[in-house]
């Protein structure tokens, strides 16, 4: 079956070490992935494969019926996949509204609009509605280089969202977050429309369990076990592994 | 609020600044006069670099290529074809983005020092060009005797000084205005977000080397125009006009008025070309050494710029975000629970 994403046979070594050893991932329309495995597994590996800024070795990667192997990261935003790293990052010497307007332009603003942060008041306009989700408009004429880290982290999820992505590439999204702040992005999660599929790296375990309904494992650049929350809860393979990557 | 206060007063001292620059020919002899007019030309040359250096993040030594091509352009066209100033700049400016499209390929993928070296290079390598093109570039001669400019069609030749260096006022004024609108836009404020982060511009699906290709283009052009400012202000031109003490100090200038503002590179270019001018009246062959001296205490002491080090100053004032690295780390040991 295949799906919205699908990604077969990805190997991506960095000499002698194999961070990817064939792993091959599907993701459907509208479904919520996570991608969990201990320190070192390939997890961001495989979203910087999917995302274009790495080049596996071997593999093939589609999206939406399309071999896009060929394409950078422009080019697969422009198709839909969009994503948050680990580290945030966001432009630092741009206001928290200028960051979100400089994420919509490619997709979302028509050429045709010269001056969308010629105004503050005209980006206020494209990026409130995203900075509100995140609880950052108090910031939005703050330059991103400085805010706290997870504004900068929340900063660079509503950029990812100004994007209309079809695909959502979250590399930790949760870390360094307050508590208030993590509730707030569980709850945006939840409430993204179906027409978004979600690929969710996260160490947490009570989010992953709380935000998806379908996990993988990867353990060493393979691909452990995958299943549903429950079954991979379940799993002693997993437990097993856990237990060994984190001692 | 006292960004307002600051930004009123930023206007307030450019419209006097401007008030003087207008008056100026007036007031001062008509060497100082032709003087002005070329440092104008150079200011503008300024205000590229800045938009590569500063706005785009490509450094560069070799703004003085695309310069040399407009000027070169603008005194062959202003010899043989015509003498009409508009004709003359649309097709100086046009020479230097021809250039400056011609060197994308080259800059547009390196960074930082290499970008330095390799512009460096093609500056140097027009300045050989010029001096051995003969034919058309009258080499190491230069071309002189270039006719007086007329603005426009059916306007009078410009015959004096002042006159020559009002309509460079002019064109500096009106293109670097040009400029300030431009970086209003979204192609300016997709240029500072590259110059941030072009990994994340990148990841939100934007087109880097297309960018920084335009920004490289659209810089040409501004530094031909200004070769063709530099023939209506000297009425003369040589090789040595272009030489690599002329972008080193470009660039100095800029770094001094800091790089990302284009005002600044206005000040900054206008600044260093007016000490050159004194000192190799002052100290006759000591100039290259002392705004070498200058040139090094500039970067030891200001790596980035006045403004920078002036918001670096406001920023230690404010409340610093937390270092990111300890509380990322901090979730990972939940994995093995
Ligand atoms: N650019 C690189 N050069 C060399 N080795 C790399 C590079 N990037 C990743 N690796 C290695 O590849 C392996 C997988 O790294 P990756 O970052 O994908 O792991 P991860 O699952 O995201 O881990 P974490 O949970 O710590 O983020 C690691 O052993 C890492 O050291
Ligand atoms: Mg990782």
């Amino acid at each position: 079956m295949t799906g919205l994403l699908d990604a077969q046979e990805v190997s991506v070594r960095y000499g002698s070490l194999a961070a990817l050893d064939g792993v091959d991932l599907c993701v459907h329309d509208g479904q919520r992935h996570a991608l969990i495995g201990p320190n070192g597994a390939g997890k961001s590996t495989l979203l910087d494969v999917l995302g274009g800024s790495t080049r596996p070795q071997r593999g093939t990667v589609r999206f939406a019926g399309r071999d896009i192997g060929r394409l950078g990261p422009a080019g697969r935003a422009r198709r839909g996949i969009n994503r948050i790293h680990q580290r945030p990052a966001v432009f630092a010497t741009l206001t928290a509204a200028e960051n979100v307007v400089v994420a919509a332009l490619p997709r979302v603003i028509p050429r045709r609009r010269w001056w969308p942060a010629g105004r503050r008041r005209a980006a206020q306009q494209l990026a409130g509605p995203l900075l509100e989700q995140m609880g950052l408009t108090a910031v939005a004429a703050v330059p991103a280089g400085h805010l706290a880290h997870g504004q900068r982290r929340q900063l660079e999820i509503a950029m990812a969202l100004a994007g209309r992505p079809r695909l959502l590439l979250l590399d930790e999204p949760a870390a360094g977050l307050s508590a208030v702040e993590v509730g707030r992005l569980v709850e945006l999660l939840q409430a993204l429309p179906r027409a978004v599929a979600v690929l969710l790296v996260e160490h947490r375990l009570d989010l992953v369990y709380a935000l998806s309904d379908t996990v993988t494992v990867l353990r060493d650049g393979r691909t452990l076990a995958a299943g549903t929350p429950d079954e991979i809860r379940t799993s002693p393979l997993v437990r097993q592994a856990y237990a060994d990557g984190v001692a | 609020m006292s960004g307002e206060v600051i930004r009123r007063a930023r206007g307030a001292v450019a419209a006097l600044v401007l008030v003087g620059l207008v008056v100026a020919p007036w007031v001062v002899d008509d060497y100082t006069t032709a003087l002005l007019a070329r440092t104008l030309a150079l200011a503008l040359v300024g205000v590229s670099v800045a938009l590569l250096t500063g706005v785009a993040g490509m450094p560069t030594l070799g703004q003085t290529a695309p310069y040399a091509a407009g000027a070169y352009a603008c005194a062959v066209v202003g010899s043989r074809v015509s003498d009409v100033g508009v004709v003359q700049l649309v097709v100086a400016a046009g020479a230097g983005a021809l250039l400056a499209a011609l060197i994308v390929p080259l800059v547009v993928h390196a960074r930082g020092v290499i970008v330095l070296m390799i512009t460096l290079a093609i500056g140097e390598l027009v300045v050989v060009v010029l001096g051995r093109w003969r034919s058309v570039t009258g080499g190491t001669d230069g071309l002189a005797g270039v006719p007086a400019v007329r603005p426009f069609w059916g306007l009078p030749a410009l015959a004096s000084d002042q006159g020559r260096y009002l309509y460079a006022l002019v064109v500096v004024a009106t293109l670097v205005g040009a400029v300030l609108v431009l970086l209003r836009t979204r192609a300016g404020l997709v240029l500072r977000a590259g110059r941030d982060d072009e990994t994340r511009l990148r990841a939100s699906g934007h087109r880097v080397a297309v960018h920084l290709s335009g920004a490289h283009i659209a810089a040409g052009a501004i530094a031909g125009a200004a070769g063709s400012v530099l023939v209506v202000a000297q009425q003369y031109i040589s090789p040595a006009d272009f030489g690599f003490d002329t972008s080193a100090l470009l660039l100095l200038g800029v770094v001094i008025g800091g790089t990302a503002s284009v005002g600044g590179a206005l000040v900054g270019a206008a600044l260093v070309i007016a000490v050159r001018d004194w000192l190799f009246g002052v100290l006759p062959g000591h100039a290259p050494l002392v705004l070498g001296a200058l040139f090094v205490a500039t970067v030891y002491l200001l790596p980035t710029g006045v403004n920078r080090a002036r918001s670096r100053l406001s920023e230690a004032a404010a409340p610093q975000p937390d270092p990111p690295a300890a509380q990322e780390r901090a979730t990972v040991g939940e994995v093995g629970r």
